[in-house]
């Protein structure tokens, strides 16, 4: 729009003062559409349970956000790392986290890690989300967990 | 007693709502009488639906457990100000809030807007008490605050304790304030749209009521985010989680209302946009309350939903938009659109200003909303993340944030760039200055930096350029200058101070992104640590009783770069009647950066810290509150004032005669 419009007053019609603004408004509307589908492209995440991480073959490095249950007895903490292990039912995996969990993390409970998988197959969290509510188990996780029927409503407290 | 006795008014004002929205919407023609007797029943349902909130407050006050609300979500240790803040902090309490808003508005349009012509008069309230009905309605038959228990259970079971704060108090009112203020523009353009009426008078009338709501919505966005950063736990201010999207795209698409509803005072035109936005604004808000409570959508912020109220919300939903959006197909066209203007122009810049935040809006609604859809086509789950939304949003920003230092120096109709462009000059020159040496001196890694640190100083400086151009500074004597400043009209020093509001967030924004610095280390009483200059030493760690939890307590000394030394309290504390746990960040603040210290879960007497410094984080919600300031500044403009002008015409009509 920065188009020497006041220097040629006379030589723009009304027609013509209304196309370049409409013209304008549609080249941004065109470059963010662009911008938009691009950024959709390659920004989004993908939620996996474990077995979705075997059945797709995952490849290392790809950031997906990983959920399931906290294996009971899995956890270990040395100083600020954690270890722990996401289980759908079907499949385990290993998951390390450097860092302050949620309070409310819990073996047993629901959890939805943030990360990629490592070279060696330990999922690298670097994010660990848990809603601020006891009961709570997110979603995606009741659905991976009903899809290999492991779904207990009574074990989750709710 | 008086829980019957809520609930009873609450009832009454629903009947009467829809009895209004009947009387209104249908025989809008009907004149003054009918205004009338609206304006008295609109002043009503305030009355009506505060004796309801009133009795529910009561019962919570009095820890009072009968009430099956107050069982749910209260406790008699519970300080006496949760108590009240708790009536909110649950769906059903915040239902009965968000309709006592909705018929406060209502009640406030018809003590204040007695100058208006009737037949908008009787529309906008029919359309108000419409609204009135619906909530009021959809409360009363799937949320029903008002539930008896029988018997009554000795204690309750408390409120989720990371509410238990004094954010609760303030946040959800205020962005409800704002939220369902825009209710009124709607209302607004549905009677534009019925009656014709639509002129620069309407503008007038509806610019006050757009700029209250957003003011309000600026403030509880605002405050949200500072509670949601101090409160958590996790350092972070802005998450773009669904909550906070849908609360931002309101805010979007309001501020773009804000300034075409200016294009269509000043100039008569962008009507039909205009209008468009004021139902757009407002379905965003409606979204932006009742999607998420639906169900739908997750996210971290909200109470638990249940998923059986989601068709009912989202029938309304359905039937209010759209219906909005029919009749706007209906009507529109016969609508004159008026006053041309060259593309340079004032208005080609508020235009310019309306198309990046309009587009911003559908980005962040795409993002929003992109992974419900493709989790319904196809079943895949995936989540749109903050990567995303900090692409898309930034990239359409910047271009905003370049040009706003200029809309406010263009003339109306045709104006001069270049020299508007030589004006700037010496801003322009100061901001690449500044944004060269912090960066420089800050030493940064990600490209991004200078270019954000640019554009938070030129909208910042630009902001200024136009009080000063106006106050002839420097080139007449000081004090000529000093009584032109203070004879500036008010609009344009909101107008400056809203835009330097803008450039104080962006500052904060790009120097936490930049120069944030972060610690995780096992640390034990007696030990310390050392991030950005700043001296963390563990002192003690101890065990206390609160009002209704116990702490777990982290006393620390911060010693500044300076030599100056503070005490931090980090608490985790574990709440006696839900046995939940929290977690209570020490914040500690030096000018505008702040210290943030969060405490882990101990585990063999070994502790782990987490330490951020966060340089300047403060200016993020300064801004927020110049903004606002701004905002509440410009009501108090003598040219807002409904009526004002009408009388002033009348007389001077009279006087012609």
């Amino acid at each position: 729009m920065t188009m020497p419009a006041n220097t040629r007053r006379k030589g723009m019609t009304r027609k013509q003062k209304r196309l370049a603004v409409i013209a304008g408004l549609a080249l941004v509307l065109v470059l963010a559409t662009a911008l938009v589908l691009t950024a959709l492209r390659d920004q989004i995440v993908f939620f996996y349970a474990p077995s979705d991480v075997v059945a797709r073959n995952v490849t290392p490095g790809q950031p997906i956000r990983l959920g399931g249950l906290v294996k009971d007895g899995s956890w270990s903490r040395d100083g600020q790392e954690n270890t722990f292990i996401i289980t759908d039912g079907g499949h385990e995996i290993v998951a390390h986290y450097v860092g302050i969990l949620p309070d409310l993390f819990r073996e047993g409970q629901g959890v939805v890690a943030e990360g990629s998988l490592g070279p060696e197959g330990r999922f690298e969290a670097n994010n660990v989300l848990a809603k601020h509510d006891e009961n709570y188990v997110p979603k995606e996780v009741v659905e991976a967990l009903k899809a290999q029927g492991e779904w207990r409503p009574e074990a989750t407290g709710q | 007693m008086s829980i019957e006795l809520g609930h009873f008014a609450l009832i009454l004002a629903f009947a009467i709502a829809l009895v209004s929205a009947i009387g209104g919407l249908l025989l809008w023609r009907r004149g003054e009488r009918l205004a009338l007797v609206l304006g008295h029943a609109s002043i009503l349902q305030f009355v009506l639906v505060a004796v309801a909130f009133l009795a529910v407050v009561q019962a919570f006050v009095a820890s009072d457990f009968s009430l099956a609300l107050a069982a749910n979500h209260s406790h008699s240790l519970k300080p006496l100000i949760f108590k009240i803040s708790g009536v909110w902090g649950n769906h059903e309490g915040s239902m009965l809030l968000w309709v006592l808003i909705l018929v406060l508005f209502g009640a406030l349009v018809a003590t204040f807007g007695r100058r208006l012509p009737s037949d908008l008069t009787n529309l906008v309230l029919g359309t108000q008490s419409l609204l009135v009905a619906a909530f009021a309605g959809f409360t009363l038959l799937t949320s029903n605050p008002f539930e008896r228990l029988s018997p009554a259970p000795l204690e309750g079971a408390d409120l989720n304790p990371v509410l238990q704060d004094i954010g609760l108090a303030i946040h959800p009112p205020l962005l409800y304030a704002g939220y369902v203020g825009f209710s009124i523009c709607f209302s607004f353009a549905i009677a534009a749209l019925v009656s014709g009426r639509i002129d620069q008078a309407w503008a007038r009338w509806v610019r006050p009521w757009t700029m209250l709501s957003w003011t309000f919505l600026t403030l509880g966005i605002a405050m949200g985010s500072y509670w949601a950063y101090y409160e958590l736990g996790w350092g972070g201010w802005w998450f773009w989680d669904p909550v906070e999207n849908s609360s931002f795209m309101p805010w979007l698409a309001g501020t773009a209302l804000l300034h075409s509803a200016l294009v269509m005072e000043k100039r008569n035109a962008l009507k039909i946009w205009t209008i468009f936005l004021s139902i757009i604004t407002f379905s965003l808000s409606l979204l932006g309350t009742f999607l998420v409570r639906s169900g739908i959508l997750t996210s971290v912020h909200t109470f638990a939903s249940d998923p059986t109220r989601g068709l009912v919300i989202l029938t309304i939903l359905a039937v209010l938009i759209g219906g909005a959006f029919l009749l706007f197909a209906i009507r529109s066209p016969s609508l004159r659109q008026g006053g041309l203007f060259a593309p340079i122009s004032r208005e080609g810049a508020l235009i310019l200003n309306n198309l990046f935040l309009a587009t911003a809006v559908g980005a962040v609604l795409v993002g929003t909303l992109y992974p419900l859809l493709l989790d319904a086509l196809t079943g895949t789950t995936i989540s749109v993340g903050a990567p995303f939304f900090n692409f898309t949003f930034g990239a359409l920003m910047a271009p905003l944030l370049l040009v706003l230092p200029f809309g406010p120096l263009l003339a109306w109709k045709r104006a001069d760039l270049v020299a508007a462009g030589q004006r700037l000059m010496g801003f322009a020159a100061l901001s690449v200055f500044l944004a060269i040496l912090i960066s420089a001196l800050g030493g940064t890694s990600i490209s991004m930096v200078p270019i954000g640190l640019l554009l938070g100083f030129w909208v910042s400086f630009g902001a200024i350029a136009e009080v000063i151009e106006r106050s002839r500074l420097g080139r007449i004597p000081l004090g000529e200058s000093l009584r032109r400043l203070r004879g500036l009209p008010r609009s344009i020093w909101s107008t400056a101070l809203g835009h330097f509001g803008m450039g104080l967030t962006v500052l904060g924004i790009v120097t936490v992104s930049a120069w944030e610095t972060e610690l995780v280390t096992t640390l034990n009483p007696g030990e310390t640590a050392e991030l950005s200059g700043y001296l963390v030493a563990f002192d003690s760690f101890e065990q206390q009783p609160g009002a209704n939890y116990v702490a777990d307590t982290g006393v620390f000394t911060v010693t500044d770069p300076g030599g100056e030394t503070a005490t931090l309290l980090a608490e985790r504390r574990t709440y006696v009647a839900s046995g939940m746990p929290t977690t209570e960040a020490a914040i500690q603040t030096y000018g505008l950066s702040q210290l943030y210290l969060q405490l882990g879960e101990p585990l063999e007497n070994t502790h782990v810290i987490r330490v951020w410094h966060k340089p300047y984080i403060l200016l993020i919600w300064i801004g927020a509150l110049v903004m606002a300031g701004a905002g509440a500044l410009s009501l108090t403009d003598r040219r807002l004032r409904v009526g004002i002008p009408q009388r002033a015409r009348k007389a001077t009509a009279e006087a012609a005669q």
